[in-house]
């Protein structure tokens, strides 16, 4: 990706705090990324690493409180998302920015039919007439492969299945032809077929509309088959941002590295043990001081407890957040 | 290799739909229709397909937690498939299951203690400082802190949970443990973990496992032989190697095509993948002839008339499918 290039979305510092009964949980530490136009950026990392929790509150889909955006920059064209009228944001979103949730049986309204759903972001943001907005809701039905789009509008979510109504969540998303598509976790739920379905129809999509697409998900295989560029998360940071060659040939973090390894593959040579990534994820209470990853690093050293490492570029786009790598060579 | 430990027989576990003002049944939903495997003595099978084709409740059904339709199942030298349930009570402690969800599978009113030792109380006579000393004994084995027995389930992590409910499954020192999906709930990171330890047991306890799932590369780590099933019926049953490198069935081509290569340096073209098109037919009304034949790439008139008999193609490799007929 060239630098200094038009960037449609780009997001500086952002800091999020969840406040609960037990205390503050930082859940968010000043996270920095930028996506240019048509590029899928991937986001990986475990459950509680934060890159659901800093996707939904681009556009502002945090219950708030508990959660509390503290600090950042959510800049879409220029425009800063954060400090946007309520009234401006509900244009964003579904809008300018669509939204995949991971779980296609329950984010949709199981009262209302399909059609509807479908027709209500076209007759809000883009102000069509029902006849218009029925039209063109049986155009994005086919776009994502539904046959008998005209007939199916009138069905309820029910009498979909999974990957099925995957595929509508997909084409409300995408249905004003948002300049960003944030997809989380849109195929963990759906078996290994319909998920080769659903990543052949984004492709496609994104070659037809050229949007922008961010893709959430801890499948590295995933990733690597459809990510120009990928952002690692740990601990509510990002801690390795690469294009989507270097992570996997050339990972500089050592927790990009073990997550590597302890993923087996159905192809190469089979290990007889599975590495582990020993302990548990942090629970982040408090601002990071330090290293975030220690007590799971194999090459913790004196320095990972007393400094958090910031993220630095190494060179070739790839940006590293670890205190190991300064010294060795970026090769 | 020894002898089988597990043997199931044309295992039907149909489950009735009752329908209509005086609920008569009108149907019935095939979840397993017709599946027949061995497990060796100290092996692991793996059984893996899409989610509704019957995988689980294939794997429940061997265990007699459903009361099956028909077939034969023995275990240990046992037939079991039509046992009262009352008399299956003496066998249970030689088979254990693990289940999926560890957040659901474990008591959040009862302490690990007490959910570990609880199969001990069923089953054992023992005093309560002898199933003190097996509880301390199995939490060591399957890395938890003895620290920790007198804690509630909530209080733990979703990989801790699930060796909670590892422990309580070794508890009765059994032979034959089903694992239905044991890491689906976990983290990647934490799923090693877990697999791991179920490689180790199994080689310090001589286990037998059914290791039930739907995430192929995770099977091909710990399986030594695979069965794949489909809408109800074991389409293909061969050894890891021969399973993976060359797959016979359509279907498990398709699946394992379809399984994304986590290195971009590896992964495949475009045109290397199979696509299946269109869902899984209803097991309440699966297709004529062949049940894959709505999807299946490679199609012929006769898959549509006449259903494919699983059988063994080469030594070791079942297959159900007319493609591999002619072969001897």
């Amino acid at each position: 990706m060239p630098e200094g290039g038009r960037r449609v979305l780009e997001v500086l510092g952002l800091e999020i705090v969840f406040h609960t009964r037990d205390g503050e949980i930082h859940a968010v530490n000043d996270v920095s990324f930028s996506l240019a136009p048509g590029e899928v950026l991937g986001v990986v990392g475990e459950s509680g690493s934060g890159k659901s929790v800093t996707m939904m509150s681009l556009i502002g889909l945090l219950p708030s409180p508990p959660a509390r955006v503290c600090r950042g920059q959510v800049l879409l064209d220029g425009e800063n998302l954060l400090m946007v009228s309520p009234a401006r944001m509900r244009q964003v979103r579904g809008g300018e920015v669509g939204f995949v949730f991971q779980d296609p049986m329950t984010s949709l309204n199981p009262v209302f039919t399909v059609g509807y759903q479908l027709a209500e972001p076209l007759r809000r943001h883009m102000g069509m007439t029902k006849r218009a907005a029925r039209a063109r809701s049986i155009e994005l039905l086919e776009l994502v492969g539904i046959p008998d789009a005209a007939a199916r509008l009138r069905d309820y979510p029910h009498q979909f299945s999974g990957g099925m109504r995957q595929r509508v969540m997909i084409a409300i998303a995408l249905a004003c032809e948002p300049k960003v598509l944030i997809a989380d976790e849109p195929t963990t739920a759906l078996d290994v077929t319909i998920q080769a379905q659903i990543l052949e129809l984004l492709q496609d999509l994104r070659a037809q509309l050229g949007m922008a697409i961010i893709w959430i998900t801890h499948d590295l295989g995933v990733i690597a088959g459809i990510a120009d560029r990928v952002m690692v998360m740990y601990g509510g940071q990002v801690v390795e941002q690469a294009p989507v060659r270097e992570v996997f040939g050339n990972p500089q973090h050592p927790y990009t590295r073990a997550l590597l390894k302890t993923v087996p593959s159905v192809t190469g040579a089979r290990a007889a043990r599975l590495e582990v990534i020993e302990g548990q994820p942090p629970i982040l209470t408090s601002a990071p001081s330090a290293c975030s990853f220690r007590d799971r690093c194999a090459d913790r050293a004196a320095q990972c407890d007393r400094e958090n490492p910031v993220l630095r570029a190494i060179g070739g786009g790839h940006d590293v957040a670890c205190h190991q790598s300064y010294g060795g060579c970026p090769a | 290799m020894s002898a089988a430990l597990v043997q199931v027989r044309d295992l039907k576990m149909h489950f009735p739909i009752y329908a209509g003002l005086f609920r008569r049944q009108v149907g019935s939903v095939k979840a397993v229709d017709g599946v027949s495997f061995d497990i060796m003595a100290g092996e692991t099978l793996g059984l893996v397909g899409e989610s509704g084709c019957g995988k689980s409740t294939c794997g429940r059904a061997v265990l007699r937690l459903y009361d099956i339709t028909g077939g034969s199942i023995t275990i240990d030298g046992r037939e079991i498939g039509h046992v009262p349930q009352s008399a299956l009570m003496g066998m249970r402690p030689t088979m254990q299951m693990v289940f999926q969800d560890p957040q659901a599978s474990l008591n959040p009113r009862m302490t690990v203690a007490a959910i570990i030792g609880e199969p001990l109380d069923e089953h054992t006579d023992w005093s309560k400082a002898q199933k003190l000393d097996r509880i301390y004994e199995l939490m060591d084995q399957v890395g938890l802190n003895r620290q920790f027995a007198h804690r509630y389930p909530h209080a733990f992590s979703g990989g801790q949970r699930q060796r909670i409910g590892i422990a309580r499954a070794l508890a009765l020192k059994p032979k034959f443990i089903v694992c239905d999906e044991p890491i689906a709930a976990l983290d990647v990171s934490i799923q090693a973990q877990v697999v791991n330890l179920l490689e180790t047991l199994q080689d310090e306890l001589g286990l037998t496992y059914l290791f039930i799932s739907h995430d192929l590369s995770m099977v091909r780590h710990i399986a030594d032989r695979v069965a794949v099933m489909y809408l109800g019926q074991v389409v293909e049953l061969a050894p890891r190697e021969a399973l993976y490198h060359n797959p016979l069935h359509p279907y498990t081509q398709a699946l394992l095509s379809a399984v994304p290569e986590p290195d971009p340096a590896r992964a495949q073209t475009p045109q290397s993948r199979i696509i299946l098109r269109g869902d899984v037919p209803s097991p309440a009304d699966p297709p004529k002839g062949c049940n894959f034949c709505t999807r299946c790439p490679q199609v012929m008139a006769r898959c549509k008339t006449e259903a494919p008999i699983f059988r063994e193609v080469t030594p070791g490799r079942f297959v159900a499918c007319h493609l591999y007929e002619t072969v001897n």
